[in-house]
This record gives C-alpha cells, structure tokens and sequence, in this order.
C-alpha cells in the first residue's frame, strides 16, 4: 500500500503522464475534428505510423526536428486528401475506407523504411526533442518537474486541444464545422459547402495524427520501428467517445488514460513475478473498451457521421 | 462533372471489376519496385514464380491461402450483415490457444477420428466467445463494434502470450515462450504427400461452399443481407435483429477461431505468438476484393497468398522488402473500393 502511494508521489509519474498523453492528444484531436465534420477516419493508426516513420526519416537525413513534424503533418494531410477522396467525394464506407487507409499507409510505412534503412542490429538514431524547463514555473517544487519540464510538442498539443475547443465552440468556422457533423443538409441552406468543410476537417485532422505519431519517433523515442504505433490509433478512437465529442474532454481524457498506463507501468516493475506482465499491458486497451461501454449511451453523436452527403440526395 | 447511379448493373461488369482493381494495385506497387531500383516485370514474374513455379512453392501458396480463405469467409459473412468483425486476428488466436490447451491438457488421448473434430469445434467455439463481446457491447450499450472487436485482438494476443509464458508453456522450447504442442494424432493429415498441404485446405473450400448455399437459400442468409442493407427496415419487415446479429457473429467468428485451430493443427503443431502474419487483418482485404461473395473469398485469398509467398522470394532476388507484399493486399482494398463505386454509379458531365 505504502508502495502506491510513493508512485503517486513521484514527480516522474506525472511527468510521463504528459509525455504519454501527447500522441493520445494530438490523435484524439485529429479524429474528432473529422468526426465533428462528420467523417469517421480509422485510417488513424495507419497515418500515425506514417507520421512516425516519415518524421524521423526526415530527421536522420538532414533536417531539423520542427521541420520532421511539419513533414509528418503534411504526409498526415496527405492521407486524409486520400480518405476523403473516397469518403466525401465518392461517399464509400467510411469504415471500410479507413481501414484500408490504415493497411495502406503502415505497410507503406514499413516498406519505404526498410527500403532505406536496412536491417540492422541496433537500429539508427537521431537526438529527439529535448524537455525545455519553462522559467518560472519549472523550479515550483513538485509541479515544476512534473509539468513545466517537457518536450516541446508536448506544450504544443495542450495548446492545440485549448485553440481547437475555442475554435468548434466560439468561431463560425466551427459552427460551420459542427453544422456540417450534425446536418450536412441545413448547413448547406445556410450557405456552408458540406464537401469543402469536410475535405478541410479530415485533412487537417489527419495531419495531427499524423504529429501525433512522429512525436514518437522525434520526441519520446530517438529511432523507428515497426509497430511502434501499438494501438494507440484506436485508443484515440474510444477517447473520442469518452469525450463526447469536446476537445476539452478529450484533452482530459487523454491525461486520465496516461495516467494509468503510466501507473500500471510502475505497478508493473512493484509487482515484477507476482503477477504477468501481460495483465498489465492489457490494461490500457481494457480501459478504452470500458470507457466506450460507460460513455457510449451518454455521449451525443454528431447526428451524420458516418452518413456520406450528395447534393440532392437524402 | 457529377455521379448518377446506374439503373442496372451489368454483368460484365461485376466480373471485370476485380481484375481491373488487382491489375491497378499491381501498376501502383510496380512505381514503387521501379523506385527502388529493381526491374518491375521481372520483379513480378518472380512473384509468380516464387508462388507457383515448383510443387514446392505451389503448395506452400496453397497452405498460406487456408488460413486466408476462413478469415476471408469470416470478415465476409459479418460485412454482409454490417456487423464490422475487425477482430479476426484476435478470435484466430483465441482458436489456436483453445486448441493448443484442450489437446495438451485433456483430450490429447482420444483416437485421431474423435480428437480432431473436436478440436475444431473447440476452436470455433473460442472465436465465437471472443466476438460475442463487442456485439454484446453493440445491442446493451451500442458501442460501435469496430474499435471494440479490434481491441479485443490486443487484449487476445497479450492473452495467449500469458498463456504460453505460463501455464501452457512448453518445458522442452529452450526458455522460448511457445505452447505445448498438440498430440500427433491431433494433426490434421496431408493433402499431398511430402508438402505442408493440408486438409484443412479442402475443409475451407467446403466452408465457401456451404456459406455460400446458407447466404442465398436459406431463411438466415436473408435475413443478415437485409440487415446489412437497412436495419430500419428489417426490422419492420420483421426480422429479429439482434438474434440475426447473434447468429452471423458466432458464424463469423467461428470461421476465424477455425482458422487459428487449423492453422495449428495443420501447420505448426504449437502456438507462438507470431503464429498469424495478420491472417486476420488481411482477411478483411480478402474479403473486400471478393466483394463479399463467398465463393470470391477463394480466389481472393489465392492472390492474397501468391503476393506474401511470392513477394518472399522476389524479395530474396532482387533485394526489394517483402512488406511489398502487404503495400499490394492494401492497395488492392483501395482500388477495389474505387472500382466498386464505378458499379454503382456512372460519371455524366
């Protein structure tokens, strides 16, 4: 017991927290503006791979660590042109396209890293984003190394998730936005374009997946491998529902997940041969499976998501 | 430029449709051998050759193609119906597992006849457990099936990785986290002599077949299209939704916890955790490319499997990662969808 709360305690645990949040914020931001325009994007653990793959690629050839995640954005972008492409345009299953944006771009990600960097025993690395202490606030005892003393894009995917709920709530690009999620029709009578709202949610959604993922690769670890991605795609799919949709929410819950993930990692090494680690490792997907069931009914759908639009049908 | 629906589909059409959407995938992987440098057609009939150019490489193709078939047939079958079962992967290993217990701790005396049909059984049974969760999730809380059912394939792996750690672990594997293997008696015999080739190869023919017959003759089969189509309306015209939902889960994820059984029991003989190459995540793109249609998903699967058997030796060859296998089977899904459309609809200016 005493245990427990010494890892509760610690400075590093809330400092890991921020650190594993980051993907979860910059993916679960990323779906939820294209689910708020109405487009389910499950091609989001496929882009986060690329994200990942093409932002360290960019890194170990030369340029800097801001330019790697601009370039995973845009690669991000890209594949989201892709996804709409055939969701809004050609209004195919989104389910179905998404996953094939999903099987596309991880084996593409894999096939151009290993076409490039071949098989190695210890695989290359580069000098990722290093913690920048904010003046001020990083020497407050306790607070300060465990919030104030993190990567940049860390800083950056906070600010996103503040700017965005400011954005959907407060703008009329956002209204616009909502609008368009909630009845493409009405939207287009008040003189929206549904199809240009939705083009631009989901390709800029997917190039925060697609920062997400290099965050990685640039920031939490300094080399590509495939897999690395584990999931954490979907997960970012269940922290949309669990936020209902609110980017303010999905700030939170990105943090609530962290924490346990990062709990059950020092719980892990505290109880190392008295229970498998596999329980352990199962935990964060357990967690965004009952987070779905408990949030699911409560949670208010964008009412079209999922429901393609042409002008003139119904 | 706009899209109008076309009033009939020719049948042409339907036939022609999968060949284009293969041959454009083909065209698109081959820009990306020829940016590696490598000589496209002769990177291709590599590929053919390495799937089919001796008895050898035939009947590896072949092996590989079952596991496909079932996982193909799995996906298939829940689409058809909008039950979105990503989670084949995961029932494909809850399958391999059951088997790999029930035949290491209780069964494993039973004459051949017996075990194996059994075993099978169990094995379906395992998959059917597995999916019965996200849909159980879907009709009391109505969460979306497809991140649930994925999930669960983390949580089945972490599972069976538990599991060959610990209770089932082989004493005899040199420390390697593997199963016991399955008694001898359990393995399912040969198709031809001196190749992998087993039966299960000819079960999964028969599966097609006899999916296909439920699906446009019977009761059942009308009733999971008619959900699938408008779930609205099926239930006005009285189909009982949840129970046809039940019903095509289990047949779906039986199909793909099958397909880790007969994997097991035709291939390895003991589960590791690397056991599927993601039979489960390439089923959904056999199924795609055989527009749903049951008997379909055997050819699909059969060029599913000439890319991954294949693409290993071209790989060997001319130096090109095998993941070119995986871009292609992922390509294709996309062509396909795209090809799909233009069923469906015409281009009027």
């Amino acid at each position: 017991m005493m245990q427990l709360f010494d890892i509760i305690g610690s400075a590093g645990l809330w400092a890991a927290i921020l650190r594993i949040a980051t993907p979860l914020i910059f993916g679960t931001l990323g779906a939820l503006l294209c689910e708020r325009a109405g487009v389910l994007n499950l091609g989001i653990e496929g882009i986060m791979t690329f994200g990942a793959m093409i932002g360290w690629l960019s890194v170990y050839h030369g340029a800097d660590l801001w330019t790697g995640l601009l370039i995973a954005g845009i690669a991000g972008g890209v594949f989201g042109l892709l996804h709409a492409s055939l969701t809004v345009t050609l209004g195919l299953s989104q389910h179905v396209s998404g996953l094939g944006v999903t099987l596309f771009a991880s084996s593409f990600s894999y096939y151009v890293f290993r076409l490039i960097v071949p098989l190695a025993n210890t695989p290359p690395t580069i000098v990722p984003f290093q913690p920048i202490a904010i003046p001020g606030l990083s020497t407050l005892p306790f607070i300060g190394p465990a919030f104030f003393t993190q990567t940049a894009p860390t800083y950056l995917a906070i600010t996103i998730a503040l700017l965005m709920a400011y954005i959907i709530f407060r703008t009329p690009v956002g209204l616009a936005i909502c609008m368009t999620g909630e009845n493409p029709h009405a939207a287009e009578a008040q003189g929206v374009n549904p199809m240009k709202v939705r083009y631009g949610a989901v390709i800029a959604g997917s190039a925060l997946m697609g920062m997400g993922g290099a965050f990685l690769t640039l920031s939490a670890f300094n080399s590509f491998f495939p897999t690395m991605v584990q999931g954490r795609g979907w997960i970012c799919i269940a922290l949309v529902v669990f936020a209902s949709w609110r980017p303010g929410r999905a700030l939170f819950g990105a943090l609530l997940f962290a924490f346990f993930d990062a709990f059950q990692l020092r719980l892990q090494t505290a109880l190392s041969g008295l229970v498998p680690y596999q329980l352990f490792l199962m935990t964060p997907y357990i967690l965004s499976i009952a987070a779905l069931a408990v949030m699911a009914r409560r949670a208010r759908v964008p009412q079209a998501l999922m429901q393609p639009y042409r002008r003139g049908e119904r | 430029m706009r899209f109008e629906r076309r009033e009939h589909r020719p049948l042409y059409l339907l036939i022609v449709t999968p060949v284009v959407a293969v041959i454009a995938a083909l065209a698109l992987s081959g820009v990306l051998i020829a940016i590696a440098g490598a000589p496209v057609l002769d990177a291709y009939w590599r590929i053919l050759t390495g799937a089919f150019g001796s008895r050898l490489s035939a009947t590896e193709t072949l092996t590989r193609a079952t596991p496909l078939m079932l996982t193909g047939l799995a996906a298939a079958v829940a689409f058809r119906a909008r039950l979105w079962n990503i989670g084949a992967e995961g029932q494909f290993y809850l399958g391999a597992i059951a088997v790999a217990a029930a035949s290491s701790k209780l069964l494993g005396n039973l004459p051949a006849p017996i075990l194996i049909p059994l075993l099978l059984l169990i094995g379906a049974i395992a998959g059917m457990v597995l999916i019965l969760i996200p849909l159980w999730l879907r009709l009391r809380f109505s969460v979306d099936e497809v991140v649930t059912s994925l999930l669960l394939n983390f949580i089945a792996v972490l599972f069976v990785s538990m599991l060959i750690d610990g209770v089932l672990k082989d004493p005899l594997a040199f420390g390697w986290p593997q199963s016991q293997s399955v008694s001898d008696h359990a393995m399912l015999p040969k198709l031809i002599a001196r190749s992998r080739l087993h039966i299960g190869f000819a079960i999964a023919i028969g599966l097609a077949v006899v999916v296909h017959f439920v699906q446009s003759r019977t009761v059942f089969g009308m009733q999971s299209r008619a959900a699938g189509l408008n779930p609205t309306g099926a239930i006005f015209a009285g189909v009982p939704l949840g129970k046809t939902l039940v019903k095509v889960a289990c047949l779906s994820g039986g199909l793909a916890g099958l397909a880790g059984a007969i994997e097991v029991m035709g291939v390895k003989g003991y589960v590791t955790t690397d056991l599927s190459p993601g039979f489960g995540y390439s089923g959904i793109v056999v199924a795609m490319l055989a527009n749903l249609n049951p008997l379909g998903v055997v050819f699909a699967a059969i060029f599913t499997a000439i890319m991954f058997v294949g693409a290993d030796s071209m790989s060997r060859g001319l130096g090109i990662p095998t993941y070119i296998a995986d871009v292609t089977v992922a390509l294709s899904l996309l062509t396909m969808l795209i090809a799909l459309f233009f069923n469906q609809y015409r281009i009027r200016r």
